[in-house]
């Protein structure tokens, strides 16, 4: 059993109920006496209020009371920003959970109605008579730090919420002696992170004892209690955090916004349950969004292809107000990833943040990672083609050697262990890249456009050593906890301080009890998402709860073992010297015939009639796991596509993705993860994009107008790994959940401009919609 | 998404839909609900009452009648695609219906909601134009049949009065000499056609000897292609006589195109050609 479980494909143990739709999600929560809220929010993108009457609402039908920001104001603190990057000019503009004076985007919440029902709530919201003047809005990053551009908040002149920059080498002199220059100006678009659950809370207060409880959708129930204590004033002692079943995040329920908040503030004020569930039109103004990056970028080489650098300026827009994580998204998670997998020896990043009247920018899948890896390889392919070389070559005459125990590249970070090339073997095997090249060249005679794009990436994840998250200004710890609590019978208890929801851990960590300590899988649980049961921790997002968690739950079983083995060489009447394990079962080296369970030792520890001189009873163990670096993974992936350049219509034909995290534990939730990030990185490529009007008007507010992947666009994604161990982690385990979104976008982008350069098309603006293709290849006919 | 608050009344029959219809004005018709649901979610409309005409047993048949198939009101998009006497009298129908949506949406939606709210980027319309299918109709004054170039009026406007029933739509059989083809370039989120190209083609002897050919998605209502059908009609049925036809495509709607976010006016109006082509071109495969 031990050998086999650890790696072995078993069906992930959350699907039935989900599957079924018997799943508890926040929303589902019902309590007695319970009433709903249901926000106003600002239509305009920025304006100042005049003056809000809410007296017709507060006697609509249904109506228990009606609150503005005049109420919160003093009672709910600010909204805080929770990663304060260092030596950056960091202005974090108030935040506040109601806008009183000011409205800053499409969204802000401006009022909030609880009523008996939400459709009586919603109706009020008709009812509160709200003043604007409007104020010019600005939307794009770029423009914001334009002089006399609109400004979002006094605090924060030109629109600059920091100013962070990272260099390693001399950029200068790599780029005085360029034998190449390439440059590109890259717009990495917003998108919207279209979690399935819209986000919800549910705040119960206990006045009697002065106890709250908070259901809550959320990545990380111990950063809601730890903010939720400093914005309602509720001691963290009284405030229990309770995260249910959570319907995808993607970082969107990273942060904490003012919702919950209000909630806890309503429930409070009114001694009844308040519930708040988001509508999906709120969903697309409300919940945070991604990416939104300007970028101009420069690549310096040589005529034979090697790159001496990279330089870059990107204005990342933040929104109206910094979210929790905002701020180290396109600096820490982004602009230190800027060498990829290459031996860049000089690069250098200036990055804006700039405030704008739009939705708060956080964490989307990948985070800043897609935005390094996809400006390097659109820039590889560039250069490239400047020096009239296939981008597979190139990419090989750069890429880091392997190396298994560390390798420092020019922003100063550490990679773990990488064997790039051989993901990138891989990758062309399987899709059978030079015929491929022939096929291509046959198409092109017939007037068919077949492309192929291919990347290759290394990102950081597994976050990550709490000293580091210190020294660059994140406002907690990045380490994780496990107990493990065997219980007489055997059975064993497992709670963590991260929050699955999704990613299958309660079925991976399950397999890695199992796999340690012998037990058999299904008689480990794994409980999570409850601040009342489970220990500290700080959350699911940067692919880190396995990467940093698992470790934690191995520490934890290994302390077990430990104990366990104690206990069997005191029953066995060995020394500890001399005891011997194997596949759960205890015995002294040489006489496996005679042996102790771990069942055995469980109901002993348990029942205690016979232990060792000073050792406590019980068979359980702790462990609080703080990482000695990050995890980098890493691969290589194949796009091919076929475009049709009368219509622009693109057509992908095959995916092949090889990535490396390390041993799997379950190679069916890893081939799940990698299947939907490969797509949502798809998705940024081809369909996905948050479209502003200039007024700060979302257009594409609703699954109408915002394109997410569907099934039958797509083609079966190839699957394929290698495994290089991190020589840090416990069970040399790397994390997996964004690898595939951070490697796909540019791969599909670059075998898109390898199928038109025949045409001289050689850049497209994302989403590669058919309209934008046939633009370009107009135009490129026109320039022709 | 809370709906304003409505009345909810449930009809039995036709007539008692009707009735219901004249007590209570300002009261709209709901059937599979997947035009009306949004709406009302969004607070762009509020009806004071819908008359749920779901159940209506009768209109929801689909059968052989007067050389044709008569698909009742109610018959949904998954019925129409998995029908063997539509995909033998008018495959096109149903390959049409096939591509409606999703999944979800195609077992809620109804043929009869389709053509009455008559979105400009639905499927149906386009291809029961192309089809030259009629619309049966009980008013006030007892039934009657529309002939489907009178029934689309606007921008989702129709010839139904405030008393008026959808309930079947009548679709001539193709028959031999006949072919039918439906092109669709559909928007990614919604699944709407950006551009629906029908064409119905009758051939003797290698020519058109009548062709009805139709687009929407990019027009306020379903459009013939006049230009098209008379360049095809009287001509032997090559590529290079379709190709000539088409190429008038975009000047028979003049300035009727619609332009979003997604697809603006004059790339649509650079690529109708092209979906009508492929229409034309499977509808002349067809008739054969």
């Amino acid at each position: 059993m031990s050998a086999r479980i650890f790696g072995s494909a078993i069906r992930r143990r959350e699907d039935p109920r989900l599957l079924t739709g018997t799943g508890t999600f926040t929303d589902d929560i019902s309590l007695p006496g319970m009433v709903y809220a249901a926000m106003l929010r600002s239509p305009h993108a920025h304006a100042r209020i005049t003056r809000i009457d809410t007296t017709r609402a507060k006697s609509a039908p249904g109506v228990v009371a009606v609150f503005t920001g005049a109420d919160t104001a003093g009672v709910l603190k600010p909204l805080p920003c929770a990663w304060l990057i260092p030596n950056s000019n960091l202005k974090v503009a108030e935040y506040p959970v109601i806008a009183r004076d000011v409205v800053r985007y499409v969204g802000d919440v401006v009022a909030v109605v609880v009523a008996q029902s939400a459709y009586q709530a919603y109706d009020a919201l008709e009812y509160i008579d709200v003043v604007y003047a409007p104020l010019a809005a600005v939307v794009n990053p770029q423009k914001a730090a334009a002089a006399g551009a609109p400004q979002v908040h006094d605090s924060a002149p030109g629109n600059q919420a920091f100013h962070w920059t990272v260099s390693g080498g001399d950029v200068d002199a790599a780029f005085k002696s360029a034998e190449v220059v390439v440059k590109d100006r890259i717009v990495q678009q917003r998108l919207i992170p279209t979690a399935m659950e819209p986000r919800a809370a549910v705040a119960q207060w206990t006045a009697a004892t002065g106890e709250l409880t908070l259901w809550n959708t959320t990545q990380n129930p111990h950063i809601v209690r730890f903010i939720g204590s400093i914005v309602t004033g509720v001691p963290e002692d009284q405030l229990r955090v309770i995260a249910p079943e959570v319907g995808g995040g993607f970082g969107s329920k990273i942060a904490q916004y003012p919702g919950e908040f209000i909630a806890v503030f309503a429930a409070m004020k009114l001694n009844r349950p308040v519930k708040w569930t988001e509508t999906r039109s709120e969903n697309f103004i409300a919940t945070t969004h991604g990416r939104d990056h300007v970028q101009e970028v420069e690549m310096a080489g040589t005529r034979d292809g090697r790159i001496t650098g990279v330089r870059a300026q990107v204005w990342a827009g933040m929104g109206a107000y910094l979210s929790a994580a905002a701020p180290g998204i396109p600096t820490i998670l982004h602009g230190l990833m800027l060498c990829g997998p290459y031996q860049i020896p000089a690069v250098h990043e200036d990055v804006y943040g700039m405030y704008t009247n739009t939705t708060p920018v956080e964490a989307y899948r990948g985070a800043g990672r897609p935005e390094a890896t996809y400006l390097l390889e659109r820039l590889i392919d560039r250069f490239a083609h400047a020096i009239g070389k296939d981008p597979v070559e190139v990419r090989r005459a750069n890429l880091i050697p392997p190396f298994t125990s560390g390798h420092t590249v020019a922003t100063g970070l550490s990679y773990d262990s990488g064997n790039y090339a051989g993901a990138l073997d891989k990758a062309l095997a399987q899709v059978g890249y030079s015929a491929l090249r022939q096929e291509q060249a046959a198409l092109r005679k017939q007037g068919r456009y077949m492309g192929i794009g291919v990347s290759t990436y290394v990102e950081i994840c597994g976050l990550g050593p709490s000293q580091v998250a210190g020294a660059v200004g994140f406002q907690g710890g990045l380490w994780e906890s496990a107990i493990v609590r065997f219980h007489p019978s055997g059975k064993v208890n497992v709670f963590i301080g991260t929050k699955p929801h999704g990613q299958g851990e309660e079925t991976t960590f399950a397999q890695i009890v199992a796999s340690e300590l012998g037990v058999d899988v299904n008689d480990v649980k794994v409980i999570h998402g409850d601040t009342d049961k489970t220990p500290m921790g700080w959350g699911t997002y940067g692919s880190r709860t396995t990467a940093v968690g698992g470790a934690a739950l191995a520490m934890a079983v290994r302390k077990i073992k430990d104990k366990a083995t104690a206990l069997a060489a005191h029953l066995l009447e060995a020394s500890v010297e001399d005891m011997d394990y194997a596949d759960g079962k205890f015995f002294v080296k040489g006489a496996p015939a005679k042996v102790k369970t771990i069942q055995d030792i469980a109901l002993m520890a348990n029942v205690a009639w016979n232990m060792p001189a000073g050792m406590e009873a019980g068979l359980e163990a702790s462990s609080f796991y703080d990482p000695p670096n990050f995890v980098y993974p890493f691969g290589a992936h194949v796009a091919v596509v076929e475009v049709e350049p009368s219509t622009g219509q693109i057509q992908l034909k095959r995916y092949v993705a090889v990535d490396d995290c390390g041993p799997q534990i379950n190679p069916m939730i890893v081939e799940g993860q990698v299947h939907g990030g490969v797509v949502q990185g798809i998705g940024q490529a081809l369909w996905e994009e948050a479209v502003y009007d200039d007024s700060g008007q979302l257009l594409t507010g609703s699954l109408m107008d915002y394109a997410i992947p569907r099934a039958d666009v797509l083609p079966d994604i190839e699957v394929l790994s290698t495994v290089t161990p991190s020589p840090h982690h416990p069970l040399g385990v790397k994390g997996i959940g964004e690898a595939g979104t951070i490697a796909s976008t540019c791969t599909v982008y670059n075998a898109v401009i390898d199928a038109l350069r025949p045409l001289g098309v050689d850049a497209l603006p994302m989403p590669m919609k058919p309209e934008n293709v046939w633009h370009a290849v107009q135009a490129a006919r026109k320039g022709a | 998404m809370y709906s304003p608050a409505f009345d909810y009344y449930r009809a039995s029959s036709v007539a008692d839909a009707q009735r219901l219809l004249a007590a209570h004005p300002g009261a709209k018709l709901i059937a599979g609900g997947h035009s009306l649901i949004p709406l009302l979610k969004l607070r762009l409309a509020a009806p004071s009452a819908l008359i749920d005409i779901g159940r209506i047993r009768d209109l929801k048949q689909v059968k052989a009648d007067e050389g044709g198939v008569r698909i009742g009101a109610l018959t949904t998009h998954a019925d129409i695609a998995a029908s063997s006497l539509v995909r033998s009298t008018c495959r096109v129908l149903a390959e049409a219906a096939a591509r409606i949506g999703d999944a979800a949406v195609r077992n809620r939606g109804t043929i009869g909601g389709s053509l009455a709210h008559a979105d400009p980027g639905a499927d149906l319309p386009t291809v029961l134009t192309a089809l030259d299918a009629r619309v049966v109709v009980e008013g006030a004054a007892g039934a009657r049949t529309i002939a489907v170039d009178a029934f689309f009026q606007g921008l989702m406007t129709t010839a139904l009065g405030a008393s008026d029933l959808l309930t079947a739509v009548w679709v001539p059989a193709l028959g031999s000499g006949r072919g039918a083809a439906y092109e669709k370039f559909a928007h990614p989120a919604s699944r709407y056609a950006v551009i629906g190209a029908a064409a119905m083609v009758e051939a003797r002897g290698g020519s058109c000897v009548r062709a009805r050919v139709a687009v929407g998605g990019l027009v306020p209502k379903p459009t013939r292609l006049r230009s098209v059908e008379s360049a095809l009609e009287g001509k032997p049925l090559t590529a290079d006589t379709v190709a000539k036809a088409v190429a008038g495509a975009a000047g028979d709607l003049g300035g009727d195109i619609i332009g979003d976010i997604f697809a603006s006016a004059d790339y649509r109006r650079a690529m109708v050609a092209t979906y009508v082509q492929r229409a034309v071109a499977a509808a002349v495969e067809r008739a054969g």
